[in-house]
């Protein structure tokens, strides 16, 4: 009788653990510290949700991208959950490739997003992917050299300011050199910075009938500004240096001024990594001349569930867990609050543990309020985003005159020709693809 | 006199051997020394070349965080498996365009080679669209059969050129003692073009395991193979350099070693009849 029992408490539980391992979510993801971080944290989530189970695909950001385009278009379903840019969101949300997230659960505080990161990735006042973090860019600068030159960083430099400071501190002998920027072309490498920088300097990349803007004043000025200041005080070879050559740069103490993604901050302030580690202070991005406009870079990584998947309930529970106040607590719980995956809630910045460990916080909301991708430029453009344009065409548009830019910046085209390139370019692709659009 | 002319001769040719073998050797020893490195050592400047503090911290990382085993394993068995499925397909087609050519066989040869003139990029949809409807997404089976495609033009190629050189009267003696087709190409054939096919397979299985455009793109989790593990270190955005190398060289080595292996065969096998 008790052998009888007890086998057939086995074989229910047996049963029960044969239902519960049921549901694999197959989650697509970038390979970055706060990703990785998050794959070793799902105990907690199996622990609350014992009917899920996770598999992870973990790939190179252009790759994933790749990857999950043709997953997304082809509507295969290999994937429950996608990481995705706010490039994508509104794209593929108006496609219908996205499903709203609209069973996140009661306690999901959505009023506590950032409002530029939820609008973002909102359409129609819905949200189709949730933030998992964000970053606008801004200056990160080197209070040792700038004390040297006698220089101070105001909290809200120009562009002339920074043109400078950049020249004063450049001494070639010692391999300091007074700004890193980006060179290396792609629509998210240096188009990234050039149309931030061509943002706050006035220029748009359409006009209201999407007719190319690169014959303009604003882009020759932004253009001519970046190719100048890189030659005479940037880094040898400029022109393939990307994020992570620059990151490299700075943290072997090589630049005096690196202007890039936020995220950075919490690299090159880590003594682990980083030689300049308690040397860095921080500033806004530039503006140029009477204008107020800071470029509005604004970027998150966030989660969003394809059309395809049959596990929707399951994916939104682990896209609530992941987002969520509680999964902030739980990082700073187990590897502290400086590991917290920033800029995607307002609550974090008014985080007092948060303010003491993260030293650019304060600078990092800052950019971030500052950031409108619902007017990214200071004429009116038919367009939303802000480092980037919003438009499926802009990722091979973007390299292609990523490429002219880099090349001048080489030094194998004037800015004139590489200016004209663009524009021919960007009008001929525009054409084809059948803009303007009704 | 001549004798020391050719001594000197002998040192340079070796010299210029070296140093072109460490030219082309040095960018894996690179990867392998950083894979020891901090993520800070990796990118210091001027970088250190044997001299930094060694560790082993990035491939406990790696293992901590990806199953290599399982990416391991699928390597072996796709880049074996196109290969073989390959052999298979094209032993039958090389024999009969090098024994019993027609007016059209150039052209079909050149057709087949032709294939791997488009970017694979080019038919990325049309094959997925097939893939996903058979269910062949993210399996074994679908990367053998795509990766099998995709070879059997070399691998065809390669096994033409080899059998022509064997005499075709040799088949034909054979054929004159009554052996049958099959026979002909198991026993008379085969065994006379060993070296070729040895290095027809070296060379495919190291093309598999390397192919990296679609295994990444038809896999996801269950069949990914090294390059897949490989593609998880990269980011352009964060210092990955040192736990990018110890993954690559964890995905390099297996082939590596079979390639230090079979050497001999493969060079054999590679310049067979090219003095001929």
């Amino acid at each position: 009788m008790t052998l009888k029992t007890i086998l057939l408490g086995a074989v229910s539980a047996l049963a029960f653990s044969g239902l519960a391992s049921a549901e694999t979510l197959t989650i697509a993801t970038v390979n970055n510290g706060d990703m990785i971080r998050m794959q070793k944290l799902t105990d907690d989530f199996k622990a609350k949700n014992p009917g899920i189970d996770l598999e992870w695909v973990t790939l190179e950001e252009n790759v994933l991208r790749q990857r999950v385009t043709t997953d997304i278009a082809t509507k295969s379903g290999q994937y429950d959950i996608m990481t995705i840019g706010t490039y994508e969101v509104p794209i593929w949300a108006k496609q219908g490739w996205l499903l709203p997230l609209d069973n996140l659960g009661a306690k999901y505080d959505q009023a506590d997003l950032l409002p530029a990161i939820k609008d973002a990735v909102s359409v129609d006042g819905k949200l189709y992917a949730a933030p998992f973090y964000g970053e606008s860019a801004m200056i990160m600068y080197r209070k040792d050299l700038f004390d040297k030159a006698g220089l101070k960083m105001p909290e809200n430099p120009k562009w002339d300011f920074i043109a400078d400071a950049a020249r004063k501190i450049t001494d070639k002998g010692t391999e300091t050199y007074g700004i890193c920027l980006r060179g290396k072309a792609g629509w998210g490498e240096n188009m990234a910075f050039i149309t931030a920088l061509a943002n706050s300097f006035g220029g748009r990349w359409f006009d209201e009938n999407w007719k190319a803007q690169f014959d303009q004043p604003e882009w020759k000025q932004a253009l001519s500004f970046y190719v100048n200041l890189m030659k005479d005080a940037g880094p040898p070879g400029a022109s393939s240096n990307g994020f992570n050559e620059n990151l490299a740069l700075f943290q072997t103490g090589k630049c005096g001024m690196w202007i890039d993604a936020t995220v950075a901050a919490s690299f090159v302030s880590n003594p682990k990594e980083s030689k300049v580690a308690d040397k860095v202070g921080y500033a806004l991005f530039p503006t140029s001349g009477e204008l107020t406009n800071h470029g509005n870079w604004l970027w998150a990584w966030n989660l969003g569930v394809p059309a395809g998947t049959k596990k929707a309930e399951a994916a939104q529970k682990f896209i609530s867990w992941a987002t969520d106040k509680a999964y902030s607590e739980l990082v700073a719980s187990k590897d502290g609050w400086a590991n917290v995956p920033p800029g995607t809630r307002t609550s974090l910045y008014t985080n007092a543990e948060y303010q003491k460990a993260a030293p650019f916080a304060a600078m990092t909301e800052k950019a971030m309020t500052a950031a409108n991708t619902a007017k990214p430029t200071v004429k009116p453009v038919p367009y939303t985003g802000g480092q980037f344009v919003a438009i499926p065409e802009f990722q091979g548009i973007g390299t292609a005159v990523g490429q002219q830019f880099s090349a001048a910046l080489a030094g194998q085209m004037t800015v004139d020709q590489a200016l004209q390139g663009a524009q021919q370019l960007t009008s001929r692709e525009m054409a084809k693809a059948g803009y303007p659009k009704k | 006199m001549a004798r020391k002319v050719s001594t000197r001769r002998k040192l340079v040719m070796s010299a210029i051997a070296w140093t072109l073998g460490i030219l082309i050797f040095f960018p894996i020893l690179w990867t392998v020394l950083t894979s020891f490195k901090t993520e800070a050592e990796a990118v210091a400047s001027p970088p250190s070349f044997l001299f930094f503090h060694w560790t082993t911290e990035n491939y406990a990382q790696v293992q901590e965080r990806s199953d290599y085993f399982l990416h391991f394993m699928n390597s072996v068995v796709v880049s074996l498996g196109s290969t073989f499925l390959g052999l298979l397909i094209a032993i039958p087609a090389a024999w009969a365009m090098a024994f019993s050519p027609t007016k059209r066989t150039k052209d079909v040869l050149m057709w087949m080679l032709s294939t791997k003139m488009m970017p694979p990029v080019g038919a990325l949809i049309p094959i997925y669209l097939i893939f996903r409807d058979g269910g062949l997404l993210d399996t074994r089976t679908g990367l053998v059969i795509v990766l099998t495609l995709i070879n059997l033009p070399i691998i065809v190629w390669m096994l033409y050129t080899y059998f022509k050189e064997i005499p075709g009267e040799i088949l034909e003696a054979a054929r004159m003692d009554g052996a049958s087709l099959i026979k002909e190409i198991i026993y008379v054939l085969t065994p006379m073009a060993i070296p070729g096919i040895a290095s027809t397979l070296l060379l495919n299985i190291i093309l598999s395991w390397n192919e990296a455009f679609w295994t990444l793109n038809l896999s996801a989790s269950k069949a990914a193979p090294l390059t897949a593990f490989i593609a998880s270190y990269s980011s352009p955005e964060g210092l990955f350099y040192a736990k990018l190398s110890a993954a690559s060289t964890m995905a390099i080595a297996p082939i590596l070693i079979m390639g230090w292996f079979s050497q001999k065969q493969l060079v054999r096998g590679l310049t067979f009849g090219a003095v001929k």
